[in-house]
C-alpha cells in the first residue's frame, strides 16, 4: 500500500505547493513504511517531472490527455490508480478542490482539507487542520482505513531528498461531460494563496490610483498584492485580490497590511500568516492587536520609504 | 428551470469562536447564525436565473436540526420558493452530501448550487461530493454562469486567472463572489419576510447518516505576543527587523 500524491502543473511547470505536497507525501510514506507515487495530469516534460524525485517520489505517472477543468475526468483517472494507496495527498489548488471531494465520495475514503501538520496517528489517520476560517485548529480523524489529505499552502516545509524517480506515461480515455474552452491568465502574477509575501492594502489608500506603490513594494519583495473586501467591492481592485474570511485565505510568511483597519472578518482570513505588519494612521486600529510589527503613520509617507530601504538590501 | 440551492447555516462573521470546556464542541451560545456568505451569492444567482427564464422554482435545502430554521426562513424571505430541511445534525461533509444527493435522486433538479466552502467547517467538499454521488459535472469557484437553453457557459476561477467551460445541465457548481456582484445581493424586505412565513418548509428524515470524518477537538490558535511598534521616522528599523529578527525578507 503506497502513498499517492497529485502534482499540479501550470503551463508545464510545478510550483512550490506541489513540492510541499510531495514532501508531505514522503513523510507520510515513511510513517507507513512505503513509497510515494506522484500523478501528473496534462502535458509536463520529463525534466520537470523528474524534479519530483528530489522531494521523495519514487515513481511518477504522467497522464497527458486529461484536462484540469474536467473534474470527472481527473477524478476517474486518479481513481484508476488509487486502489493500492493508503493515503492520497493534494495541495489546496483550485483544481484539487474539485477532485479531492469527488474522489472521497467515489472511493468512500474520508477527506480532510486545510491540513497543517503530518498525521499524529495513522490508524485511524488523525491530523490537525484549520477550521472556522483560521479562528480554530481542529483535530480530525477519518472513519475509513485510507485517507485523502489536502495540505494548506506554506504550512509544511520542503524536504529535498536528493532522490530520483522513474517516469511512466499512461494513456487515459477518462473524460467528463464538460468542454474546456480555454483559459485567461495574467502571466507573472504570483497567486495569493501560495505567496510567501503578500502586500495588502485597504480603504486607507483613498483610491485605485494610489496602488502603484503597493505594486512596487510587492514586486521588489517578490510577493503578491491583495486588498480588503470593500476595496474590491467598490472596484478599486479585482475581486481575485480580496482576502479575508469571505475572500482568499493568506498563509504567507509575511503579510503587510497597509491602511487596513483589521476587522475580524479580515483578520480571520489572514492571521495564519507567520509575521504580520500593520501600517496605519490610527493607533487604535484593531490590526495593531494582531500584528507582530507596526508603524503608526501615513501610508503615503511610510510605503515609499520602505521601498527605498528594501531596495538597499536586495 | 428547477434550481436547488444548498444553504449552510453558519456563525455570523463577527462572531468570536468559542468551544466547550474540553474543546470537544463548538459553543453556539450567544452566536448569531447567518446564511453562509458564499451561499448568498448562489441564492441570488438562482433568483436571477428564475426571473430571466420567467418560470421554474428555487428550492433551498439545509441539513440540520430545528435550530437552522431561522436562517432558512431568511433565505425564503430573500425569495426562494420552498425549503427542505433534512432533520439531522450535520457533522461531516460526506454525510451532508449523501443526504442531499439522496433527496436529489428522487427530486431531480436542473441546477444544483452550493457555496465553494462553508465559513465554519471550511470543508469545501459538499458540492464536489454531491456531484460525484450524482455522476454530474462539478465546477467550483464559479464566477460566471450563463444559461442558454440546456447549454451553459461557465467561468471558474483558477490560479492567477480564469477558465471558460461549457457544460450541459444538470450540473453542480460551487459559487462565490463574482457569480453575482456584492451589490446585487438581496436583503429581505418586509413583504418578503411576511411571505416567507407561509412558504413551505418541509422536514424530511435522513436516509443514511454515514460519516467519513470525525472531529476530535478544537483549539484556538496561540495568542500573538504584543506588536512591536516602530517610529514612523525610522522605517529602516522596520526593514532591518523584518530582515534580521523575523527573517522574512
Ligand atoms: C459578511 C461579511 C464578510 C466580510 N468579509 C470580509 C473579508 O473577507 N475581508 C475583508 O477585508 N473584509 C470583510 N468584511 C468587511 C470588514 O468588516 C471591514 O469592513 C473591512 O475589512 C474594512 O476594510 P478596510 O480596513 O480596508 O477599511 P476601513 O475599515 O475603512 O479602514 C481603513 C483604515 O485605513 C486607515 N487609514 C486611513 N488613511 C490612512 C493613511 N493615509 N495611511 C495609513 N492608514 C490609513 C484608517 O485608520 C483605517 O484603519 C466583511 C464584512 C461582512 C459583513
Ligand atoms: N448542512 C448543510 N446543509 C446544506 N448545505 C450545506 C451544508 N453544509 C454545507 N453545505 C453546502 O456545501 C457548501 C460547502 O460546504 P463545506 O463542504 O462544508 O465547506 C456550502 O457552501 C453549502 O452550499
Amino acid at each position: 500500500m503506497g502513498v499517492l500524491v497529485y502534482t499540479e502543473s501550470w503551463n508545464g511547470s510545478f510550483r512550490k505547493s506541489t513540492f510541499e505536497a510531495v514532501s508531505y507525501a514522503n513523510e507520510t510514506a515513511k510513517l507507513l513504511g512505503t513509497e510515494v507515487t506522484a500523478i501528473s495530469l496534462g502535458k509536463v516534460n520529463d525534466s520537470e517531472l523528474s524534479k519530483l524525485g528530489n522531494y521523495g517520489a519514487s515513481k511518477v505517472v504522467s497522464i497527458e490527455a486529461v484536462k484540469k477543468g474536467d473534474s470527472q475526468g481527473c477524478t476517474n483517472a486518479i481513481a484508476d490508480l488509487a486502489n493500492d494507496a493508503s493515503a492520497i495527498i493534494f495541495s489546496n489548488t483550485y483544481t484539487a478542490k474539485m477532485i479531492a471531494p469527488r474522489l472521497s465520495a467515489k472511493l468512500k475514503i474520508g477527506a480532510i482539507n486545510n491540513v497543517v501538520e503530518i498525521a499524529s496517528n495513522i490508524s485511524p489517520f488523525t491530523v490537525k487542520r484549520k477550521a472556522f476560517s483560521t479562528k480554530a485548529i481542529e483535530t480530525t480523524k477519518v472513519n475509513s482505513k485510507k485517507v485523502i489529505l489536502s495540505i494548506s499552502p506554506n504550512s509544511f516545509r520542503l524536504i529535498e531528498t536528493g532522490g530520483s524517480c522513474i517516469i511512466e506515461s499512461v494513456e487515459s480515455t477518462e473524460k467528463g461531460d464538460v468542454t474546456i474552452e480555454g483559459q485567461e491568465t495574467l502571466s507573472g502574477k504570483i497567486s495569493i494563496s501560495e505567496a510567501e509575501i503578500v502586500v495588502s492594502a485597504g480603504r486607507g489608500l483613498k483610491g485605485p490610483e494610489n496602488w502603484g506603490m503597493i505594486e512596487e513594494l510587492a514586486e521588489i519583495l517578490g510577493g503578491a498584492t491583495a486588498c480588503s473586501k470593500p476595496v474590491s467591492d467598490i472596484g478599486w481592485r479585482p475581486h481575485s485580490e480580496h482576502v479575508g474570511q469571505t475572500g482568499k485565505a493568506v498563509t504567507a510568511n509575511l503579510y503587510i497590511a497597509i491602511g487596513i483597519s483589521g476587522a475580524i472578518q479580515h483578520l480571520a482570513g489572514v492571521n495564519s500568516s507567520k509575521i504580520m505588519v500593520a501600517i496605519n494612521t490610527d493607533p487604535e486600529a484593531p490590526f495593531f492587536k494582531a500584528a507582530d510589527y507596526g508603524i503608526i503613520g501615513d501610508a503615503f509617507e511610510v510605503v515609499p520609504k520602505m521601498i527605498e530601504e528594501i531596495k538597499k538590501i536586495t | 428551470m428547477n434550481i436547488v440551492v444548498c444553504i449552510s447555516s453558519v456563525p455570523d462573521t463577527t462572531s468570536k469562536i468559542n468551544f466547550t470546556e474540553n474543546g470537544s464542541n463548538f459553543d453556539s451560545s450567544g452566536v448569531q447564525f447567518v446564511i453562509n456568505p458564499y451561499d448568498e451569492f448562489g441564492l441570488t444567482k438562482a433568483m436571477m436565473l428564475k426571473e430571466v427564464s420567467g418560470g421554474g422554482k428555487v428550492t433551498i435545502i439545509t441539513v440540520g436540526d430545528a435550530t437552522v430554521e431561522p436562517v432558512m426562513r431568511k433565505a425564503l424571505a430573500i425569495g426562494a420558493d420552498e425549503a427542505i430541511r433534512i432533520n439531522m445534525t450535520a457533522t461531516d461533509s460526506y454525510s451532508t452530501a449523501t443526504e442531499i444527493s439522496n433527496y436529489l435522486k428522487s427530486n431531480p433538479a436542473d441546477l444544483i448550487i452550493t457555496g465553494k466552502e462553508s465559513i465554519d467547517y471550511n470543508g469545501g467538499a459538499v458540492g464536489g461530493m454531491i456531484a460525484e454521488m450524482m455522476k454530474l459535472p462539478f465546477i467550483n469557484a464559479c464566477i460566471g454562469l450563463e444559461v442558454n437553453g440546456s447549454k451553459t457557459k461557465l467561468i471558474r476561477e483558477i490560479e492567477g486567472g480564469k477558465e471558460n467551460i461549457l457544460a450541459n445541465l444538470p450540473f453542480v457548481i460551487g459559487g462565490q463572489k463574482g457569480l453575482v456582484q456584492e451589490s446585487e445581493l438581496r436583503i429581505p424586505n418586509m413583504r418578503g419576510i411576511m411571505q416567507a412565513r407561509s412558504k413551505p418548509l418541509n422536514i424530511i428524515e435522513p436516509t443514511a447518516n454515514e460519516s467519513m470524518t470525525e472531529s476530535l477537538n478544537f483549539k484556538k490558535p496561540a495568542e500573538k505576543g504584543s506588536c512591536k511598534l516602530v517610529d514612523s521616522n525610522d522605517v529602516a528599523k522596520l526593514v532591518s527587523l523584518l530582515q534580521n529578527e523575523a527573517k522574512v525578507i
